[in-house]
């Protein structure tokens, strides 16, 4: 099965509230969103992150929006003005999400067009 | 159908100020809204405020009022600000300072006060009033002690009372962000508590200005590089309608992106659940929320749905932590990461043979794994040059100071090639956050608005 990073596929931002991170992550297409809800769970991304989330990950889909919104708790060594990290307010959490592969199947759709 | 524009002034303290001085010039809009509060920020200007008891306010807001009230007089453009930050009684004088060296007369610079309840702490305590976390229920007694600032955050009502007063400039402390942007929508228009959709709709338009370049082609990671001249970003300029619908936009002629693109991620930047996102004026749920591109640089928004607001608001505390020390240096090709993991294991060597107590030592390898930590990839290749960086933390300044002292001597009795030392860097004060919730009477019955007219 192929495997594809999602640093082709999606836009992702994430940011801060105290020592929890969200990352929003839009998909371009109802194919690619279908594909997100199935292989993207809040369980791939909590593994994803070992050792950068402690606590537990919950995911919020917005299918309106082709989005999905992942909350991780214990995420920031403390939070902003706490953290010790380099990224203490979370922004590169997105960016890192975008290394995670996917696998997308047999398909006809081009999964990154809109 | 009536429409009034709005533009986002600032997205924090130490934002850009150029952005809100084209769109004053000539971005057509009656209320400029600045944002300088994160939710650090409090901690920032709370040690201002313990080193200089006349401070405590963004400082910044001396320049921003000595550019931007020329045309608040001129073009009778209203200015909204939180940066009153841990002083905003401070901040209004400071104004008021401005507008006189300015030689401006009858302008009415208000100020909300009343969302610093640090000295209120214990006498609600003392009423059985709890001060558990919000998120896990946690006791706050662990921390009590070293609280150093406690502060509400405010709805809309008392900037829209002070614009009933006929104020130009408003000065807050800490108030819900997009509640700032929501208060001229009910000032002008005229919106009841109980229009809950159209109180989401505003919510909603304050939510995507508040971060000002974040929802204008900033921090962008779809195709970040067709983005142009960020150099000379506008900020957004939001065209309200009445019944809540609205428009964001920028000033014609300056750089970056407004797209549903671009818009979608501050959506929900920093939102938990879409469903349902607690302000102090409604719950917002922005699941339905349609964006549509409606020309160039032009976004239609609507969807937002509204529910009855929360009769508590959310108290944010900032509680001493202990302190950083760091020391920052670098190595060169080749084996730059070999030397500098080399010259880790020897400061930590140091450390435990010098008796140094630290709580905690994190190593970071600038260029390497500083930003994804554990998940970075090992380089394919050998780094030209990697920086090291080694954070500690303990509850003594001066041992959090004694770290980089232990960097020089590694210049001539360590690894080879090593340069770049940033040099003795100050120990910073570490400040954990407390979140929790309280009956919102027990906060707005001390709120007050005062208008100073200079």
């Amino acid at each position: 099965m192929p495997q594809v990073q999602l640093r082709s596929l999606v836009q992702a931002r994430s940011g801060d509230k105290g020592n929890t991170v969200n990352i929003a992550v839009f998909a371009r297409n109802e194919a690619l969103y279908e594909l997100l809800l199935r292989e993207l769970t809040a369980e791939r991304v909590k593994e994803h992150f070992g050792g950068m989330v402690i606590g537990e990950v919950t995911r919020y889909p917005v299918p309106k929006l082709l989005a999905m919104n992942f909350v991780c708790r214990g995420a920031l060594g403390g939070g902003g003005s706490a953290s010790m990290r380099m990224d203490n307010l979370g922004k590169c959490y997105a960016a890192n999400l975008m290394r995670l592969e996917i696998e997308v199947g047999e398909t006809n759709t081009n999964l990154s067009q809109s | 159908m009536r429409t009034i524009r709005i533009g986002a002034g600032q997205g924090f303290y130490g934002d850009s100020l150029l952005p809100a001085i084209e769109t004053a010039k000539r971005g057509n809009v009656g209320y400029l809204c600045f944002d300088s509060l994160a939710e650090l920020t409090l901690a920032i200007l709370q040690k201002d405020r313990q080193r200089d008891a006349s401070k405590g306010f963004a400082r910044d807001i001396a320049v921003t009022m000595r550019e931007l009230l020329p045309f608040i007089r001129e073009k009778g453009i209203k200015l909204l600000t939180n940066a009153g930050g841990m002083n905003p009684l401070g901040a209004q004088r400071e104004v008021a300072r401005i507008a006189g060296e300015l030689g401006l007369q009858g302008l009415k610079v208000a100020v909300v006060t009343g969302d610093d309840v640090l000295d209120r702490l214990q006498v609600w305590e003392s009423q059985g009033i709890s001060l558990a976390h919000m998120e896990d229920g946690g006791d706050a007694s662990g921390i009590r002690s070293r609280i150093v600032f406690a502060n509400a955050y405010l709805g809309a009502g008392p900037v829209v009372e002070a614009l009933r007063q006929g104020a130009d400039v408003i000065v807050t402390g800490r108030i819900t962000d997009s509640a700032l942007f929501l208060a001229p929508l009910i000032y002008e228009f005229g919106w009841g508590p109980k229009e809950w959709d159209r109180l989401a709709q505003g919510l909603l338009m304050g939510h995507l200005m508040e971060c000002s370049g974040q929802a204008a082609g900033g921090n962008f990671s779809g195709d970040w590089q067709s983005v142009e001249a960020l150099d000379r970003i506008g900020f957004p300029v939001a065209e309200v309608r009445e019944d809540g619908e609205f428009v964001l936009t920028k000033t014609e002629g300056t750089g970056g992106l407004v797209s549903a693109d671009t818009v979608k991620e501050q959506l929900l930047y920093e939102i938990h659940d879409p469903s349902a996102y607690m302000t102090p004026d409604a719950v917002l749920d922005v699941t339905n929320v349609r964006l549509q591109d409606d020309g160039p640089n032009r976004v239609r928004v609507t969807g937002a749905r509204g529910t009855k607001r929360p009769e508590t608001l959310k108290v944010v505390m900032g509680y001493s932590d202990g302190w950083l020390g760091q020391a920052i240096w670098g190595y060169s090709w080749p084996d730059a990461l070999a030397k500098a993991k080399e010259a880790d294991r020897i400061v930590r060597s140091r450390i435990r043979r010098m008796n140094l107590r630290y709580d905690e030592i994190h190593t970071d390898y600038l260029g390497y794994n500083s930003l994804h930590g554990p998940l970075a990839r090992e380089p394919a290749e050998q780094l030209n040059e990697v920086y090291l960086r080694i954070a500690v933390r303990t509850g003594s300044r001066e041992d959090a100071a004694k770290l980089g002292r232990l960097v020089p001597p590694l210049m001539l009795s360590g690894p080879p090639a090593m340069a770049g030392f940033l040099g003795m860097m100050k120990p910073r004060e570490l400040l954990g956050m407390w979140s929790c919730l309280v009956p919102r009477a027990i906060v707005e019955n001390v709120i007050q608005i005062s208008v100073l007219e200079v």
